[in-house]
């Protein structure tokens, strides 16, 4: 069994593409300016890894970081 | 107003390509891909010596490298043109260089958030169903000059607030800039001058009515000092809007409608699988990257392992970096519902898209409304499709007919 995932957006790296919000709603919320930030400590609920992946492999920045716990 | 001693000398057509490339050269116009695939085999970074020496880098990993690299490349001259006059009409952002780049940037991005374009939204929806009543009933059309022209620049004057009457003025202007202009200095220049006059009269009946719109918005911003943003700026940004948002997203639609006029399969998996859009947008988007940049080397520097000095432009070619095989798998296919593509049809770094958004919704919205009403059609065998020259790459006619092939 996978340990549980985390993420966390690079907010040095992220341009605001927006793709992680229009893919992963649930894992992601944007700012004013539409830069991206995890919900809340950017712990994954269970079912929303694969989301959680596609997000990741989705960022044109590479802003993403997704660890297993 | 242009006369001939403003045009440049016709350019030779190109027979080596990858020493004497040429982005306004026909063969470019009419199917770039291949002589992108000869590029990238010789080399990641090209170098051509017309429009006064210009680089080109042909892998996705040399475009990420320039476009991350603000200190050896700038942003003051964002076209490939034959001269390179005096820079006097700025475009904050678009032309600005760190630090003045993130203000300028900051100001603009709140009115372009996606919750922001789902408010837009609707006025879009209407705008293409408006659009298709005109000519649906006449079995087929010309998809770029009856359809995919009008949907952008009326969104954007919506959002501006200036009338989306006054759109065939705005697609003059923009064919003069992105078009002729880099042949034709006259019709460049007469073009953003009409184009300020024509702000500066909707900025001074704001002053007397202040309104909702993003003129207005602009001109009641103000600096980290709280101090009201220069008229030219003001200006040199609304020129950016609506240079930026109209051709580019007019690009994108029409190759997407064009795609789709012929690759049945696609259609009828969009039609059938309407969750698959946005993936399917996102496709449309690097295998058909409407928007090529340019930055001017300021510093020399490698790239890739490539020389490259100051005194040259780069033509930052965002649509050959997303044709790279070594980043995208099947680079030359349309993989409708492809999950990982980390395409930069919008830049990458700090002068990302400010209007990738709205380009996004527009699409969307554009191909969906046609998919309802007109699910089937084909490309007119007996119509051709033609593609604009230079910066932009999209159709500008696309007959199509509707209903199945008999």
């Amino acid at each position: 069994m996978a340990g549980k995932l985390k993420i966390r957006v690079d907010q040095d790296k992220c341009q605001g593409h927006a793709r992680c919000k229009s893919l992963a709603p649930e894992l992601f919320d944007l700012d004013e300016f539409g830069n991206a930030h995890e919900v809340g400590d950017g712990s994954v609920p269970a079912g929303l890894e694969d989301k959680a992946y596609l997000a990741q492999s989705n960022c044109p920045e590479i802003a993403i970081e997704v660890t297993e716990e | 107003m242009s006369d001939s001693a403003s045009i440049m000398p016709e350019h030779p057509p190109v027979t080596d390509w990858v020493n004497d490339f040429d982005h306004t050269d026909p063969a470019w116009t009419e199917n770039p891909f291949p002589i992108w695939e000869k590029l990238r085999a010789a080399s990641p970074v090209v170098h051509t010596e017309r429009f006064l020496g210009c680089y080109m880098p042909t892998t996705y990993q040399a475009v990420k490298e320039i476009s991350y690299d603000t200190d050896h490349f700038s942003s003051r001259r964002v076209i490939v043109r034959d001269v390179r006059p005096d820079i006097t009409a700025r475009a904050p952002p678009i032309t600005s260089d760190p630090p003045e780049h993130k203000p300028a940037k900051q100001l603009l991005l709140p009115p372009f958030t996606p919750d922001a374009m789902k408010k837009l939204e609707p006025r879009v929806r209407a705008i293409c169903n408006e659009l298709i009543d005109e000519f649906i009933a006449d079995g087929g059309c010309d998809a770029a000059a009856r359809y995919t022209k009008h949907i952008p620049v009326r969104a954007i004057a919506h959002m501006l607030g200036i009338p989306e009457k006054d759109s065939d003025l705005f697609i003059k202007w923009i064919h003069g800039i992105l078009e002729l202009g880099i042949k034709d200095d006259n019709a460049l220049m007469g073009a953003v001058r009409e184009m300020t006059g024509y702000f500066i009269g909707h900025i001074e009946q704001r002053r007397k009515n202040p309104t909702d719109d993003l003129i207005s918005t602009l001109m009641n911003a103000r600096d980290k000092d709280g101090q009201p943003l220069a008229d030219e700026h003001v200006l040199g940004s609304l020129r950016l809007l609506l240079i930026a948002g109209i051709d580019t997203t007019w690009s994108a639609i029409g190759s997407s409608l064009w795609h789709l006029a012929k690759t049945p399969s696609d259609r009828e998996r969009l039609v059938k699988e309407p969750e698959l859009m946005p993936l399917a947008v996102e496709e449309l988007l690097r295998a058909y990257s409407p928007v090529t940049m340019a930055r001017e080397v300021m510093k020399e520097t490698t790239i890739s392992g490539c020389p490259v000095k100051p005194g040259n432009m780069v033509l930052l070619s965002f649509p050959a970096a997303n044709r790279d095989p070594a980043m995208f798998p099947d680079a030359d296919k349309v993989v409708i519902d492809r999950k990982e593509n980390r395409h930069a049809a919008f830049g990458l770094g700090i002068h990302r898209c400010v209007g990738s958004n709205l380009a996004r919704m527009e699409m969307t919205v554009a191909i969906e409304e046609w998919l309802k009403r007109i699910p089937d059609f084909r490309l007119d065998p007996a119509g051709k499709v033609t593609w604009s020259e230079g910066t932009v790459r999209g159709p500008r006619q696309l007959p199509v007919l509707f209903g199945k092939a008999r």
